[in-house]
C-alpha cells in the first residue's frame, strides 16, 4: 500500500530546524470548505503551502455518464451550491449546443435575471466572509441579511433557496411569479444605495485595506498562465468576461461594464482589488436585471425537447460566466440517451492551483486573506 | 481567426502531424500526433495571430472500443477571442503523453486530473501524483471499465437495498410477536362472550397484535439494488 496522502505532500516538504509544516484545514473556517493547506513556515512566514483537495469529490463527472441528460441538471447545483445559477446554464448551454435547439427569448431572459441575482447572493456571501476571515465580523451579518432578500426572490421563482435546479434543457422550468418584477426592483433600489453603505462600512475601512492592499499580487501574465478567469482575472486588470465577450444568451442586449482592478490602493491584482471587483460586480448585475426586467419579452420558457434526448453523435462546450468565472461543460455525445462524457471546468480548480506559487514568502495570515480574496468554494474544486 | 484558419496555420507549420479538421461534430477539433504536442502548443501560443495565451481546459476521454484514450485541450486567446481543440490519442493500456506544463502553468493542476481520473501519465510533469483521490487509490474511475472495489480502508462504499432491509424488519417483528403470543387454542376456551375477548386483547400489553393489513408487500426477490 502507498504511503498516505498527508505523508507524500510532506516528503516533498524538507523542513529545516527553524521551520515547520502545519496542517492549515481540512476543518478551518477561513479555508471556505474542507481544503488541506499543507504549510511549511519559517515562524510567521511561510515558505510555502500546498493545498491538498479532494475531501468533497463525490465523481459528479462519472455520475453525469450514468443519469441521462435531464438527469444531470439537478446535480449540477452541487458542484456549486452558492451560485448554482450558473452551473445549471452552462450545462443546459452545453446539451443545447448538442442538440442544436434555440431557446426562447423569454427563457434567456428569465435566466440571465435569475443568474444575475444569483451573481449578486453569492458576491455577498464572497464580501461578507472575506471581511470576516480577516477579523470584521460585522459586514458578515449584513452581508448574509442582504442574500436572505434574493434567496427569497429565487425562491419565489422556483421554489429552491439555494440548489435551484431552474434551468432546463430547451429554457426554463417555471415563468416569473405575478409581481415579481417589482419586488426585484425594489431590493435593487436597497442594493443600490446599499452597496455605498457597505463601502463605508468596511471597503474603505483603513485598517481593512492595510490588511489587503499589495498582498498576493498577481500579475497580468501569472493570472493568464495559471488559467484564472471571472473576479480574479478581472482582479489582475484583464478586462474579459465571457457575458460581454462570448456575448451567449441575453447578454448582447444589455449595457453593462466590466469593472476590472485598477490597484487604487497598491498594485494591480492584490487582494483588495479582486474584492473591489466583486463590489462593483453587484452593481453592474442590478444594471443588467433592471433592463431585463424593463425587456422582459412574452411567450413560451421552453422550447421542444424530446423528454429523453437524444442527440447526435458530437461534442460542445458550454461556457457560462459563473460568478467565479467561466464554467465549461464539455459534453461528448454517442448518439444514445446518456451522455458519454461530462466535464466540468470550474473557476475554483483554477484558483486552487496558483495557491503553492503564490503563497511563498507570504505571512500566515496573508494566506488567509489570498484564500478569501480568490473565492473558492470547495465543492466547485472537487466536483 | 476561425477554426479553419488556425488548423491551416498549425498545418502549414507542422504538416503531418497535425491531423484533419474535424468539422461535422458541432464543435471542431483537430487530432495531433502525441510527440509535437508541446512543440504545437508552443507554436499556438507564440506565433503572430494565433496568441493561445490561455489553457482553458485539458481533460481526457477513454475509448475502450478504439483501444486510447484521447487527452482534449481547450485552447484560447484572451487577446484574439478565438478558440482551438486539440486531441492527442494515447494507447489505452499505457498511456503516456508529453506534458504542456511548461507552456501554460495552468496545465500543472489539469494533467494532475486527467492522470487521477484516467491514468494518462504525462512526461515531464513536475509533481505527477493525485489530485483529487488518495495516493492509495485503485484504478481511475473515468476509465469506462472501472469497477469500484467494495470500499476503502474498511469503509464500506455500498448498502443493502433498503427495501429488502424493511420487509426482513417487519419480518422479525411479526416472527417475534408470533413467538410472544399464548398458545392459540388458550384464548377461545377462556373467552366466554366476544365483548370480553376483545377487552382483554387491548388490555394486555403484550397481545398478539394482529398483522396490519397495510403492511408493506415484500418486495420481489429479483428487483436489483439501485446500489449494487
Amino acid at each position: 500500500m502507498a504511503e498516505p496522502v498527508e505523508r507524500r505532500i510532506l516528503g516533498r516538504m524538507t523542513p529545516s530546524d527553524e521551520e515547520i509544516v502545519i496542517n492549515f484545514g481540512p476543518q478551518h473556517p477561513s479555508t471556505h470548505g474542507v481544503i488541506d493547506f499543507v504549510t511549511q513556515t519559517n515562524g510567521e512566514i511561510i515558505r510555502r503551502s500546498i493545498p491538498d483537495i479532494g475531501y468533497l469529490h463525490r465523481g459528479m463527472e462519472k455520475i453525469g455518464e450514468t443519469v441521462g441528460y435531464p438527469g444531470f441538471m439537478p446535480f449540477t447545483d452541487r458542484i456549486d451550491y452558492l451560485a448554482a445559477m450558473f452551473a445549471n446554464e452552462g450545462y443546459a448551454i452545453a446539451v443545447e449546443r448538442l442538440l442544436k435547439v434555440e431557446i426562447p427569448p423569454r427563457a434567456k431572459y428569465l435566466r440571465a435575471i435569475a443568474g444575475e441575482l444569483c451573481r449578486i447572493s453569492n458576491h455577498w456571501v464572497a464580501v461578507g466572509t472575506m471581511a470576516s476571515d480577516i477579523g470584521a465580523s460585522t459586514p458578515l451579518t449584513h452581508a448574509l441579511r442582504e442574500r436572505e432578500a434574493i434567496n427569497d426572490l429565487l425562491e419565489e421563482l422556483c421554489g429552491a433557496r439555494l440548489t435551484f435546479n431552474y434551468a432546463r434543457i430547451g429554457g426554463v422550468s417555471f415563468d416569473a411569479p405575478e409581481g415579481w418584477g417589482e419586488k426585484i426592483l425594489r431590493y435593487l433600489d436597497h442594493l443600490d444605495s446599499y452597496v455605498q453603505e457597505y463601502d463605508r462600512l468596511i471597503s474603505l475601512n483603513q485598517i481593512y485595506v492595510k490588511r489587503l492592499a499589495n498582498v498576493a499580487v498577481i500579475s497580468r501574465d501569472k493570472a493568464v498562465a495559471y488559467g484564472l478567469c471571472g473576479p480574479n482575472l478581472r482582479g489582475s486588470g484583464i478586462s474579459w468576461d465571457a457575458r460581454r465577450d462570448l456575448a451567449y444568451g441575453a447578454y448582447p442586449e444589455f449595457q453593462f461594464d466590466v469593472p476590472v482592478g485598477q490597484g487604487k490602493m497598491g498594485a494591480v491584482g492584490d487582494c483588495w482589488d479582486r474584492y473591489a471587483v466583486r463590489v462593483l460586480e453587484m452593481l453592474e448585475s442590478s444594471k443588467i436585471v433592471r433592463q431585463a426586467l424593463a425587456k422582459l419579452p412574452e411567450g413560451e420558457i421552453m422550447a421542444k425537447v424530446l423528454r429523453k434526448p437524444k442527440p447526435e453523435p458530437g461534442e460542445a462546450m458550454g461556457r457560462v460566466e459563473s460568478a467565479r468565472g467561466t464554467m465549461c461543460y464539455y459534453v461528448v455525445s454517442d448518439g444514445s440517451e446518456k451522455a458519454y462524457r461530462v466535464r466540468v471546468r470550474t473557476g475554483s480548480f483554477m484558483a486552487m492551483g496558483i495557491i503553492e506559487e503564490l503563497s511563498q514568502g507570504l505571512m500566515i495570515a496573508d494566506l488567509i486573506a489570498l484564500i478569501a480574496s480568490l473565492d473558492v468554494v470547495a465543492p466547485e474544486i472537487d466536483r | 481567426m476561425n477554426a479553419q484558419e488556425i488548423h491551416a496555420k498549425l498545418k502549414a507549420q507542422f504538416g503531418d502531424a497535425v491531423g484533419e479538421l474535424t468539422e461535422a461534430k458541432i464543435d471542431p477539433f483537430v487530432t495531433v500526433k502525441s510527440d509535437k504536442i508541446v512543440e504545437v502548443c508552443r507554436f499556438a501560443k507564440s506565433a503572430a495571430g494565433l496568441d493561445f495565451d490561455y489553457c482553458e481546459d485539458v481533460t481526457g476521454i477513454d475509448w475502450p472500443a478504439r483501444n486510447l484514450i484521447e487527452v482534449v485541450y481547450h485552447l484560447f486567446s484572451l487577446q484574439h477571442r478565438h478558440q482551438i481543440v486539440l486531441k492527442v490519442e494515447a494507447d489505452r493500456s499505457q498511456p503516456s503523453v508529453p506534458s504542456i506544463e511548461g507552456v501554460w502553468k495552468a496545465a500543472n493542476w489539469l494533467e494532475r486530473e486527467v492522470y487521477d481520473m484516467l491514468g494518462v501519465t504525462f512526461v515531464g510533469h513536475p509533481d505527477m501524483r493525485r489530485i483529487l483521490l488518495p495516493d492509495d487509490w485503485v484504478g481511475h474511475p473515468l476509465r469506462k471499465d472501472y469497477q469500484e472495489a467494495g470500499g476503502y480502508h474498511g469503509v464500506t462504499n455500498t448498502r443493502p437495498d433498503p427495501l429488502v432491509r424493511l420487509v426482513q424488519k417487519v419480518d422479525a417483528e411479526r416472527k417475534a410477536i408470533a413467538a410472544a403470543a399464548p398458545p392459540p387454542v388458550a384464548a377461545p376456551a377462556t373467552a366466554t362472550t366476544t365483548t370480553t375477548a376483545t377487552a382483554t386483547a387491548t388490555n394486555i400489553a403484550p397481545a398478539p397484535a394482529p398483522v396490519p393489513a397495510t403492511a408493506p408487500a415484500p418486495a420481489p426477490a429479483k428487483k436489483e439494488s439501485p446500489n449494487g
